[in-house]
């Protein structure tokens, strides 16, 4: 059940039970973005075990923080560590995809499940994030908004201008980070559209920028999270690099598994790595 | 002579010509204090589009987004999210063009309540020219689920719109448009979202109209009569949900139907009475507005004129196709 800890083998159990259930879900529905699921487990875990006042019995509280999944591709990661927290039944995963279920192929706006916005369509979730950070701002309330992006996301135009807005508009209260596991859907990023340098791009345009060598260690995690929060006057964002299908040697660093759910094998050998037998 | 009854909240004649932009902008204003999670953004068109009007009265709860339309859309999406009002504004061509895709995913799609008022649409921008022109905007914010499309018809119908849509839940899309329009209606005039108000009541032509083209299809209503016809006038200031009752109910009476906008013809007003008509009620009809085409520069009510779109036109179509169905009769059709 869930309880929030900086207690780092908690949450590398806690990394662990969300691949594999990430995992399994995305092979019972037999498509899904399996690579951009896995890079965003550490970040999304270190969030809703750690960094995030929430409580998922009480998914409407009016003064918890915001979470958005920009690149609302990687829901598969966001469903399981939802589960894992007690936002709904884990075996609710095996819905994902279906015709009717909750758990759609890219998220649909439902608080009750802890979806706080839909999302899929790029270069829209940080605008969102911005209204409600503008929003709290106004109403004088203590709400932190948090809004995970994908490195594909920031070659869409709209991207730019929300980052304009967020730090014209001195979101101190916003917490941007982005899952730099450098392949987006037709292959390596920077063989497409490369966006180097992105922290420099970050900075010219008024973030506070901390860029994470690892971003599935959870002590840096919680660190920049730290960091962010006492950031004053200035939106702060963690670009974090990640290792696309992270945690199961045959995913890591694959282009292919960007958009692909695993096989019956792809399973079996994932399941054995994580140590969980099939 | 066929007389055609007149709604007793139809001015008998038209005494001023109003910017209903500034009746937006000034109810913007007069709603502020009544309702504070109203908010309002605008992409750098504050002054054209009048939200400027409540940014001077309520600067914390203005939000000037810059040439931004699409972060303005998905921003305005973040504040109904929390639960405030937005009210997001630019120009009807940047609002549902430029941002359409942000308006789908972010707003209509998770049905939130957010209130796109553009301004500036059709050809009656005038001199800014075919890019500033807005014919496309009303089939575009009408495809989309959840979206309700509302076009008011002058200054008193444009006060009603945004006092009643502030207090319907969900997306809207309102539109606006540049130049001064004809007062044609009483204060007693009353709004209601899906209702289609008939202004007239003749047995001869149902006139369907929105925006601008109200008062065109009121003229030539007044046309008609002298020459014996006898036309019902009908104000589709929501498209969408559209009024399918009133719509089938003129058809029947009449058997002739003419739509009449400011906007392409097709995916419009006009398509839409025939998708409705084509469905419930087979009716001869004619289509006024921008036939497929794009608009040019020049003075905004003149090009009313340049593109057929006055009463005039309407006339004529009247004409067309009350001769067409005559000849379809002595053929036995």
């Amino acid at each position: 059940m869930f309880e929030k800890t900086k207690e780092i083998s908690v949450l590398k159990e806690v990394a662990r039970n969300v691949r594999i259930d990430l995992l399994r879900a995305l092979h019972h529905a037999k498509s899904g973005h399996t690579g951009g699921s896995l890079s965003s487990v550490e970040i999304l875990v270190t969030l809703y075990f750690s960094e995030l006042r929430h409580d998922p019995t009480h998914p409407r509280w009016e003064d918890r923080d915001r979470f958005i999944l920009s690149k609302g591709h990687g829901v598969p990661a966001l469903y399981s560590v939802l589960a894992n927290a007690g936002y709904f039944p884990r075996e609710d995963l095996m819905t994902l995809r279906k015709p009717g279920s909750r758990l759609q192929g890219h998220p649909e706006y439902d608080l009750d499940i802890g979806i706080e916005a839909t999302t899929g369509s790029l270069g829209h979730g940080l605008s969102a994030s911005n209204g409600i950070a503008l929003a709290a701002k106004m109403d004088g309330k203590n709400i932190r908004v948090y809004a995970l992006l994908s490195d594909g996301e920031l070659q869409e135009g709209a991207t730019w201008e929300a980052i304009t807005t967020s730090a014209y508009r001195k979101l101190d209260n916003l917490c941007a980070i982005v899952d730099r596991n450098r392949f987006q859907n037709d292959g390596a990023m920077d063989k497409i559209k490369d966006i180097e340098p992105v922290a420099d791009k970050w900075l010219a345009f008024g973030w506070e920028v901390e860029v994470l060598p690892d971003g599935h260690d959870f002590s840096s995690l919680l660190g920049a999270f730290d960091r962010a929060r006492r950031t004053k006057g200035k939106p702060f964002v963690i670009i974090a690099n990640t290792i696309k299908g992270k945690g199961v040697s045959i995913f890591e660093n694959q282009g292919k598994y960007h958009g692909v759910a695993p096989t019956d094998d792809e399973l079996e050998i994932a399941l054995n790595e994580l140590g969980e037998a099939a | 002579m066929s007389r055609s009854k007149v709604s007793d909240f139809v001015l008998d004649e038209v005494t001023e010509h109003v910017y209903i932009r500034e009746v937006y902008g000034k109810t913007l204003v007069e709603l502020g204090s009544k309702y504070p999670d109203l908010v309002v953004l605008d992409a750098d068109l504050t002054v054209s589009t009048k939200t400027n009007l409540f940014g001077k009265e309520f600067p914390h709860r203005f939000f000037s987004m810059g040439v931004s339309e699409q972060d303005m859309m998905a921003t305005a999406a973040g504040f109904a999210l929390y639960g405030k009002i937005p009210f997001a504004s630019t120009f009807a061509v940047f609002a549902t063009g430029r941002a359409w895709e942000h308006i789908r995913q972010s707003i209509a799609f998770p049905k939130l309540n957010v209130k796109i008022v553009s301004t500036h649409a059709g050809v009656t921008v005038g001199e800014d020219g075919a890019t500033h022109q807005a014919l496309e905007d009303i089939a575009l914010m009408r495809v989309l689920p959840n979206m309700t499309v509302i076009v008011p018809a002058d200054s008193v119908e444009t006060e009603k719109v945004i006092k009643t849509i502030i207090e319907h839940k969900g997306p809207t899309y309102v539109r606006l448009a540049r130049p001064k329009f004809p007062t044609i209606f009483k204060k007693s005039y009353g709004f209601e979202v899906g209702k289609a108000p008939v202004l007239r009541e003749g047995k001869h032509v149902g006139i369907f109209a929105l925006g601008i083209m109200v008062y065109e299809s009121l003229q030539a209503a007044k046309i008609l009569e002298k020459e014996g016809i006898s036309a019902s006038v009908v104000n589709v200031s929501t498209v969408k949900p559209i009024d399918v009752q009133t719509i089938v109910e003129i058809a029947r009476l009449t058997g002739a139907v003419v739509t009449a906008e400011d906007h392409s013809i097709i995916g419009g007003l006009g398509g839409a009475v025939a998708e409705v008509l084509g469905e419930y009620c087979p009716t001869p009809m004619k289509r006024i507005g921008m036939k497929d085409r794009f608009g040019t520069s020049g003075d905004g009510m003149k090009l009313l004129e340049y593109f057929g779109l006055k009463a005039k036109n309407i006339v004529q179509a009247v004409h067309e196709l009350l001769e067409f169905n005559s000849n379809r009769k002595s053929v036995g059709l």
